[in-house]
């Protein structure tokens, strides 16, 4: 008597872990248990559902059910309701925020309905800590497929039709890079996966990571086959301590079942992983960075040539490939290049992941095939922008790339259409902006990053990009000048063209494509001396509105400066020499008798 | 935990494997596959839902059909219970009423193998908002 009938999928990645989706696991379990329902419902630790923004996330199959926010006192209910009685748990499902009604499942929600799941397709529907499941829905397939069908310059063929290019950013075709670095003669060859993800709002690779690792070390293997080498390394940041131990389990499975390792499948093939650790500097994404940081060396970019498909790791031929690179070869050598080739636009195939962050209803992370638009992106996939304000911007590309604006909504978003827009693709974060956002502000703040970013190498980037971040300063404290607009556009070219790295020729790029876009914003801070976004505290006053200051004095108790003067039942006063601009006066006042001018 | 040591064994391995997550391989996409609801309400439960549910899923493993079976709750035809729907892809859903653990084979042999009708069909008087 009984088979297991449900399946209750329980997410584990790093944002629901951090709301306590461990323990509601394991009040699930004691539940199940208390009840003697083992035989009945499975409970499982999956990875990343993607819809971070209402986490807890518990999925429940066969029937879809989506429950979010699940908290460690609705565990009951749901079982009771769910499991025991059949009738879904209302109140915890996904409300749709434009009809108000309650969404029965996932195949119903449109955030879900535009995305096409490759890289993440285990993620949130396998356990990534067992090779089993792994194995069960293809896993080492390709590996195998390859280690006994194919010749290296076969699967490299297949990489190379496929058209699938790197998705840390560059957008260099995958196949081709593999194809150089297999013609180098060496005794010794590395391939190397970045896991080094410095973007801020970005979130990609961890996730893929933390939910399915294995495809991440079959990719790799695979890779190690076409180019020769029989040695893989994982540079990955030490803050990811989640996504480190689930590869690390993966390995040891891996190497448990005979996947890495010695003669792997009975074909001779020698393949293993070793994971090295990075101290979270942005500049070691670079592939000479990362390798001199591999090496024990500072992390600092050298210059190419040599290549590292030359000359990398240790002075050997070594193959750099992204997280989410790897994470698409499994699939494209299952399935064919050509499959994979009818996914995307002319010179952008498959699909790409994005972390959705900032001022979007749902912050979370999506696949989509590539050539979707903005609009689809944001408003269909994201639920639009949060508390019904105006778009204003979209960054793509974290502090390398540019922004977006309303004109380029209907864009379709591919490698070579961002760059034309201004902007890249980048890793993959997309941090949405609205109304109250200040442009100006936005470009100090990704200025900010490089320059502390900066290794400090090339002088251009240590030093242009200070000088950049001051000029910016200057303007949003009001002290601009119409010269310092010209100067900020020469000098973000001359970084561009003399920086040594990536990192220094493109973190002109935020400053460059918003002045672009937002010149006129930039004009009224300099000339005006006005924030429209009411952003910059420097060109903002706190004014208070004598019509409606009833002088309850509730303001001046609360200035933490005392900047506020006025006697009981008088219109009260801000020193707006004292005043530092804080806020606190305008959030206390029940009167709306504070304004910002 | 032997090591795999042919592309042979993986592919064996993976057929024993593939059963611990069919379940949600099938619901990833319920479309394609048979579909079959129990009303397992107070009404249904009392009337023998759960048994009935249990013997769909039994029978559908011992014979290899891909089906999907959930619970649902009740389906308003409380007089008839147990009452299931089973939608076979690309058809319109049909309710019976009044089955029991016997009707289970009865209505896979026929309706889902053969396409041919069983008594205690319950007429549909209402209207899907959501066809899928």
């Amino acid at each position: 008597m009984g088979k297991i009938k449900y399946h209750m999928l329980v997410c584990g990645g790093t944002g629901c872990h951090a709301s306590q989706s461990d323990q509601i696991l394991k009040k699930f379990e004691t539940l199940i248990h208390d009840r003697g329902l083992e035989n009945e419902v499975q409970v499982i630790k999956t990875g990343c559902f993607g819809f971070c923004e209402k986490g807890p996330i518990v999925k429940m199959m066969p029937d879809n059910t989506f429950y979010t926010k699940v908290k460690l006192d609705d565990c009951e209910e749901i079982l009771e309701e769910h499991i025991i009685k059949g009738r879904k748990v209302t109140r915890l499902l996904y409300e749709n925020p434009e009809t108000g009604e309650h969404v029965s499942d996932s195949k119903h929600m449109e955030f879900y309905k535009k995305q096409i799941r490759i890289a993440l397709r285990n993620c949130g529907f396998i356990n990534p800590e067992n090779i089993e499941e792994y194995i069960a829905r293809d896993g080492y397939q390709a590996l195998g497929k390859v280690l006994t069908e194919l010749s290296p310059e076969a699967t490299i063929e297949i990489m190379k039709k496929s058209g699938l290019r790197g998705r840390g950013g560059g957008g260099f075709p995958t196949g081709l890079k593999w194809e150089i670095t297999r013609a180098v003669k060496s005794d010794q060859k590395y391939v190397v996966c970045n896991a080094d993800e410095g973007d801020p709002g970005a979130f990609m690779d961890r996730s893929v990571l933390e939910g399915d690792p294995h495809s991440v070390l079959e990719a790799m293997a695979i890779n190690g086959y076409c180019t020769g080498a029989d040695k893989g390394l994982v540079y990955i940041r030490a803050e990811y301590p989640l996504a480190v131990e689930r590869l690390k389990i993966a390995m040891k499975q891996a190497r448990e079942y005979g996947l890495l390792g010695k003669n792997i499948l009975g074909t001779g093939f020698n393949f293993d992983v070793e994971i090295r650790y990075g101290a979270g500097a942005f500049v070691c994404g670079e592939e000479t960075a990362l390798i001199h940081s591999m090496e024990g060396l500072r992390g600092e970019p050298t210059v190419k040539p040599p290549f590292p498909s030359e000359s990398g790791y240790l002075g050997k031929p070594t193959n750099v490939n992204n997280v989410e690179t790897y994470a698409n070869v499994p699939v494209i050598i299952n399935k064919g290049a050509d499959w994979f080739a009818k996914i995307g636009t002319e010179r952008s195939k498959g699909t790409k992941v994005f972390a959705l962050a900032g001022k979007i209803n749902n912050v979370g992370l999506i696949e989509v095939p590539m050539g979707i638009t903005l609009r689809e992106v944001i408003y269909e996939i994201g639920g639009g922008i949060k508390n019904d304000k105006e778009f204003k911007a979209v960054q793509t590309g974290g502090p390398s790339g540019g922004m977006l604006t309303v004109k380029d909504l209907d864009t379709p978003i591919d490698y070579d259409n961002l760059i034309a827009a201004g902007s890249m693709m980048g890793s993959g974060g997309m941090i949405v902006m609205d109304e109250n956002d200040c442009m100006v502000a936005m470009a100090k703040f990704y200025l900010q990053f490089t320059v502390e970013e900066s290794c400090g190498k090339c002088s251009p980037c240590r030093i242009g990009n200070k000088r950049l971040y001051e000029m910016l300063e200057k303007i949003t404290q009001g002290n601009g000048t119409p010269e310092d607009l010209d100067k900020l556009r020469n000098l973000s070219q001359v970084i561009k063209d003399t920086s040594l790295c990536g990192l220094g020729q493109s973190s002109p790029n935020p400053v460059l494509s918003s002045l672009n876009n937002f010149y006129d914003e930039y004009m009224e801070h300099v000339n005006l001396k006005k924030c429209r976004a009411g952003k910059c505290k420097s060109l903002m006053q706190y004014i208070i509105n004598a019509e409606n200051c009833i002088g309850c004095t509730l303001c001046a108790r609360n200035c933490p400066v005392n900047a506020i003067t006025g006697e009981r039942k008088q219109v009260h006063l801000i020193d707006q020499e004292k005043c530092i601009k804080c806020g606190a006066c305008m959030e206390k006042c029940k009167f709306n008798a504070i304004y910002i001018k | 935990m032997e090591k795999i040591k042919t592309l042979a064994d993986l592919k064996k391995m993976q057929e024993n494997l593939r059963a611990k997550i069919d379940l949600r391989e099938k619901s990833a996409q319920p479309e394609t596959h048979i579909q079959v609801k129990v009303a397992m309400a107070t009404c249904g439960i009392a009337s023998g839902a759960k048994e009935v549910m249990e013997a769909f899923v039994e029978e559908f493993s011992k014979r290899n059909i891909d089906a999907v079976v959930t619970q649902t709750g009740c389906m308003g035809y409380c007089y008839a219970e147990p009452t299931v729907e089973i939608t076979k892809p690309g058809q319109d859903p049909i309710t019976f009423g009044y089955v029991d653990v016997k009707k289970v084979s009865k209505l896979i042999d026929k309706y889902i193998l053969n396409n041919e009708l069983v008594d205690g069909i319950i007429p549909v008087n209402y209207q899907s908002i959501d066809k899928h």
